[in-house]
């Protein structure tokens, strides 16, 4: 196999593991303030369509990417007034979000299905980016390199910062961070918001730029697998990148074996292959685990009332 | 000023309220949304949820919608009850429709009367053990049932794709992506003559009395809202949390995949890939809208299947895409969590005098 083929095999690779990668960094910092959102999916499918939208009536795709994140986070505050303010169920909410999200995605992207727009481009000069071995490196667009950046940027943000430490003790033992005197409410509504904000562009990479174009449950429970991967990242966000780029290698399999006209194995089993490869994580995270749990946040998915 | 005041004992009647406010807020948000989007947002309403109920010759097509959402409900609602979360009944649904399709098919051009019971046997069977897996592996491994039972959803979809596609695709079919036909004694009987109601109706109603004669009379019943409710209560009390994990697991498996097959043996009569419609993620709604209680389920299943009706309706009425009917469902479930703090806590208006 030649290096440009591998290549085109990685480019692929980063392609399939970017939106999964953002919503689960997401989903990691909203977890980190112990708040459980279930609803990554629907955040997505919603940032997804508004993406699509507003970059197909505009033709700019990075006001589309803008509109990505505002609808993220708008769908997001859905879910922070109902367990936050409201004090509902943190599982039953965040199923009911994507519940939510599948609907309004399909009623607004009715009259997207069918149409095509340009796909996010790279962000270098066609001299590095069409290069044949220097594209592994410089070829990709511009979401690619900022989801990279904020993997770093997450990761010295929980380690280094105040404002980071403040954040996982609202996660940890919000009673002792609300007797202190930190605002338990206000900062989850802030974790949440990322959360959403980092689902909504993953979401809006499906239709900007894997496929691009706007079809029902365009993300096929990949914000289910990004759930998944906080909890094989075991909420570190360099092993988070490590997951992600696994999933991607995964999918990427599926997509080269579809091509390579793999007949032996019909294409509805290798569809199975991400689902079950969750799956295995979980259960081998489990079994590889030696302490009693999982290094979870330990008020992850309990309301707290300050009254 | 208004403010929320913590009640000292939760209100029985919000409890049973909630869900009527619920449903009040739900048409009148939709009005408001939809005629902001252009549609006549009256109507729409009017046909969703009243259309239904008005005209007796919907009866028939809401009951055949209300029975598997009933009945996936009513196995999820017990889960709920002791905090064990599978929304993954999509996946047990499809499954019991493809164990008694399998059933049908090995028993093509058989006659007699025990190849349906053979069939729904099949049907409760596969929905079981869909859902088994989730079971062991959060109690063996304290993985979550959440995320297992819902990547298993996406497995048994593109199963029943593989099948209909592949092995079991009719060969007398003109390529179509879909089983034979089952024959007459391998389809639900008609309860009345030419109409759609089938044996699924009366066995929802039945299943639901059992659920709450289950739930409300036995000591199984209280194990599971014990360990619900209090699982440091329920391990002094002897009550096995893993035995609750195990039992409601299968209880709803068991259901779906029975309700997988009535569908399949009844409106379908054969399997093809537009068999799965999400009765398995609505009847999550239908859980919560019924209280988790057996009997308000069997209200909830009603008015879940309305949104199913009436959405046709008003595809035809006001022009609503069918996505509609999703919007709905889910400013409902939004409605019934957010309603629920009513129960928790009331309105007050804040006096200076008080501190």
């Amino acid at each position: 196999m030649t290096s440009a083929i591998l290549v085109s095999i990685f480019m692929t690779l980063v392609a399939a593991s970017t939106p999964i990668l953002l919503a689960a960094l997401g989903e990691l910092v909203t977890e980190k303030a112990g708040v459980l959102n279930l609803g990554v999916e629907g955040m997505m499918l919603c940032g997804a369509v508004a993406g699509f939208a507003i970059a197909f009536s505009t033709g700019n795709t990075g006001l589309g990417l803008l509109a990505a994140i505002v609808a993220g986070v708008a769908t997001a505050m859905i879910f922070a007034v109902l367990t936050l303010s409201l004090t509902a169920n943190q599982v039953a909410t965040g199923l009911a979000l994507t519940i939510f999200g599948i609907g309004a995605s399909s009623l607004i992207g009715a009259g997207f299905v069918g149409r095509t727009i340009m796909r996010l481009g790279p962000v270098f000069p066609a001299a590095l980016s069409e290069h044949p071995l220097l594209r592994a490196v410089f070829g990709h667009d511009i979401v690619v390199y900022l989801s990279l950046a904020l993997v770093l940027g997450v990761s010295l943000f929980l380690r280094k910062t105040r404002a980071g430490l403040i954040l996982r003790a609202v996660g940890e033992n919000d009673a002792s961070a609300h007797a202190i005197g930190y605002p338990v409410i206000a900062i989850r509504y802030g974790a949440i918001a990322f959360g959403g904000a980092l689902a909504g562009l993953g979401g809006a990479y499906f239709s900007l730029a894997l496929t691009p174009m706007w079809a029902d449950r365009l993300t096929a429970g990949r914000g289910w697998i990004a759930l998944a991967l906080v909890v094989f990242a075991a909420w570190r966000p360099g092993r988070l990148l490590l997951g992600a780029y696994l999933f991607g290698a995964v999918m990427t399999l599926e997509l080269q074996a579809k091509a390579a006209g793999v007949t032996w194995l019909a294409p509805e089993i290798l569809a199975m292959a991400p689902y079950l490869a969750t799956i295995a994580v979980l259960t081998m995270m489990s079994l590889g685990r030696r302490t009693g749990r999982l290094d979870a946040p330990a008020c992850l998915g309990k309301p707290f009332s300050a009254s | 000023m208004l403010e929320w005041r913590r009640r000292r004992e939760p209100s029985t009647a919000m409890l049973w309220l909630s869900p009527l406010i619920a449903i009040a807020l739900t048409m009148l948000l939709g009005m408001i949304v939809f005629t902001a989007m252009g549609y006549d947002g009256f109507h729409a309403v009017e046909s969703i949820f009243l259309t239904p109920f008005l005209e007796p010759q919907r009866w028939a097509d809401l009951g055949v919608k209300a029975a598997p959402l009933v009945m996936i409900a009513l196995g999820l609602a017990i889960g709920f009850r002791a905090n064990v979360w599978n929304i993954g009944a999509e996946g047990q649904y499809i499954m019991g429709a493809i164990a008694g399709t399998g059933v049908a098919l090995a028993t093509h051009g058989m006659t007699g009367w025990w190849i349906l019971p053979a069939m729904a046997l099949a049907g409760i069977l596969g929905g079981m053990a869909w859902a088994a897996v989730p079971a062991f592996l959060r109690v063996r491994l304290q993985v979550s049932e959440i995320l297992t039972s819902l990547m298993l959803t996406y497995v048994a979809v593109q199963g029943l794709y593989y099948l209909v596609r592949g092995p079991w695709k009719d060969p007398d079919g003109f390529n179509f992506p879909q089983t034979k036909m089952f024959s007459a004694d391998q389809t639900l009987p008609a309860m009345m003559e030419g109409s759609l109601v089938h044996l699924g109706i009366p066995a929802a109603l039945l299943i639901a009395v059992v659920a709450w004669l289950l739930m409300e009379k036995t000591t199984a019943g209280y194990a599971v809202k014990v360990v619900g409710l209090a699982p440091a209560a329920a391990r002094h009390g002897g009550f096995s949390a893993d035995k609750v994990t195990w039992a409601t697991l299968l209880a709803s498996g068991g259901l779906a995949g029975l309700a997988g097959l009535f569908e399949a043996a009844g409106p379908f009569g054969q399997l093809t890939p537009q068999f799965p419609v999400g009765y398995g993620f609505t009847a999550i709604i239908v859980a919560f809208l019924g209280r988790l209680n057996p009997l308000g389920i069997v209200f909830g299943g009603v008015v879940l299947a309305a949104t199913y009706v009436g959405g046709e309706i008003a595809q035809t009425t006001v022009r609503l895409p069918q996505a509609a009917t999703g919007m709905f469902q889910a400013l409902l479930l939004f409605m019934l969590l957010a309603t629920d703090v009513l129960v928790k806590y009331r309105v007050a208006w804040r006096s200076k005098a008080l501190p």
